[in-house]
């Protein structure tokens, strides 16, 4: 699987990181997402499906490969 | 939240639901945005493979709504980014998908929703995601809203240069759109009847200070004035004076969209009253906008209007209906941010209603700060502009966990 994150729509509100902290965090200065982990591991999924549903800017995408 | 003892009884209680109503297998969601869009999602990542009808009033595929009054409305944005999910990815859902049918009645005995076209769809399951409408101005002249894309374009194509627009009401969604306006050069009145925009949301301190951007923009903000009517040549002022302007956009606050509820026998008052679990009656919950429910984390009942929370309500109501020996009350921590001019506004807790106010970092005059709320012995709020979001999370922390105001805030000051 892979995370997907359009960075323009990011609206820097930090649901990723609450659901997700191993694949995701926020850039100091305008707390823009940052995408840590492109192919997350399957014992994270659970936390990055999360993430995808409640990203408030549909900015993240998980997808199958 | 476990226990052998509760578990057992749980898992019992569930098993006897089914067995006196047979597995779940028509789910049906009426409203098809952030809310209902989060719950039918949710009823397939937890494995749920029967029927889903999701029945929307306009004619769009689920879109964001945040951007309307920011991206769309200045016109940095295509409106065809605006859908939360790429059209395969809906597709894969499997929905029974019904755009552009409006729910008019419910018959809880008969477990069906009337839609509009007289069709009647039954349901094991119900998720209530209506959302809310504008409120309008008496009078007789055009009045703009802004809810929908289509009202986003309608209004973005009357703006530009040297266009006079009046706005009423200086809240969020009021003062997004006069910032937008504003930037593309229309000359903005912006009209407010409370004397401190905000005021009622985040304290008139902090009101004052994010309000004053306005003034540094060309806004002619008018606070304390009382609006009588919207006519022809713009807004009516209740002491008769008229504030000229081609277009009139109204942001008064929005109705909860109940109506078709009201044959129900669900308890309807300022939304669909669902207990902390959001269920509204036997087989259905509410969700997004529409619902008012009693979060424990807090302590009272609320209905929010926030983007995230739609999402994260939708999610808890589609557990809990699929879940409903073993489910969860739904005790979120709700945030919301706005954009106005070059600030960006974020807050999470429940501010309203507060009783003080304390800004624990940076400075409220550089509105560049973070300001944190406390209603009764608790930390309940916090609104950061400016900062990074490591200095607003701990805030959002103490809030989750209930930190009393007392062991948390005077050691930040003192910082």
């Amino acid at each position: 699987m892979r995370v997907e994150l359009d960075e323009p729509k990011c609206v820097a509100a930090g649901q990723c990181v609450m659901a997700s902290p191993e694949v995701f965090d926020q850039r100091d200065d305008d707390g823009v997402a940052i995408l840590l982990e492109e192919h997350p591991d399957e014992s994270l999924l659970d936390g990055v499906r999360e993430a995808v549903a409640i990203c408030p800017a549909a900015a993240l995408r998980l997808v199958e490969q | 939240m476990s226990g052998a003892a509760s578990g057992e009884a749980t898992s019992d209680e569930a098993a006897s639901d089914e067995a006196a109503s047979g597995p779940m297998s028509r789910v049906v969601v009426v409203g098809a945005s952030a809310a209902g869009l989060a719950a039918v999602e949710t009823l397939r990542r937890e494995g749920y493979e029967g029927a889903i009808s999701l029945v929307g009033d306009e004619p769009h595929a689920p879109y964001d709504r945040p951007p309307l009054s920011k991206q769309i409305l200045s016109g940095e944005w295509n409106p065809k980014r605006l859908p939360l999910r790429p059209y395969a990815d809906l597709d894969a859902l499997g929905l029974d998908l019904r755009l552009g049918a409006a729910a008019t009645g419910l018959d809880t005995a008969d477990r069906t929703v009337l839609l509009a076209d007289g069709e009647r769809v039954a349901y094991d399951g119900l998720i209530v995601a209506t959302g809310v409408r504008p409120r309008r101005l008496p009078g007789e002249g055009p009045q703009h809203v802004l809810r929908t894309v289509d009202d986003a374009l309608a209004l973005r194509h009357r703006l530009g240069a040297g266009r006079r627009l009046a706005v009423v009401g200086a809240g969020f969604l009021g003062a997004e759109a006069a910032a937008v306006a504003a930037g593309l050069g229309a000359r903005v009145t912006l009209i407010e009847p409370a004397p401190v925009p905000l005021a009622h949301a985040v304290g008139a301190e902090v009101g004052d200070v994010l309000s004053r951007a306005h003034l540094e923009h060309g806004v002619d903000l008018r606070t304390g004035v009382a609006v009588a009517e919207v006519t022809e040549g713009g807004v009516r002022l209740a002491d008769g004076t008229l504030i000229e302007a081609e277009d009139v956009l109204v942001a008064i606050g929005s109705h909860p969209n109940t109506e078709w509820l009201a044959d129900s026998g669900l308890t309807v008052g300022d939304g669909l009253v669902c207990d902390a679990y959001c269920a509204a009656g036997p087989g259905v919950y509410g969700a997004g906008d529409v619902a008012r429910w009693y979060n424990p984390l807090f302590g009272t009942e609320m209905r929010i209007e926030h983007r995230t929370h739609a999402a994260e309500q939708g999610m808890a109501a589609a557990r809990n209906l699929l879940h409903p020996g073993e489910g969860k009350p739904f005790a979120p921590v709700p945030y919301f941010w706005s954009d106005q001019y070059d600030m960006r506004i974020q807050a999470y807790g429940y501010l309203r209603g507060h009783d003080e106010v304390a800004v624990v970092e940076g400075e409220l005059a550089r509105r560049r700060f973070v300001a944190v709320y406390r209603t009764g012995d608790r930390v309940t709020g916090v609104l950061a502009v400016g900062m990074p979001p490591k200095a607003i999370r701990r805030w959002r922390q103490s809030i989750a966990t209930g930190s009393t105001w007392e062991e948390t805030v005077p050691a930040a000051e003192s910082a």
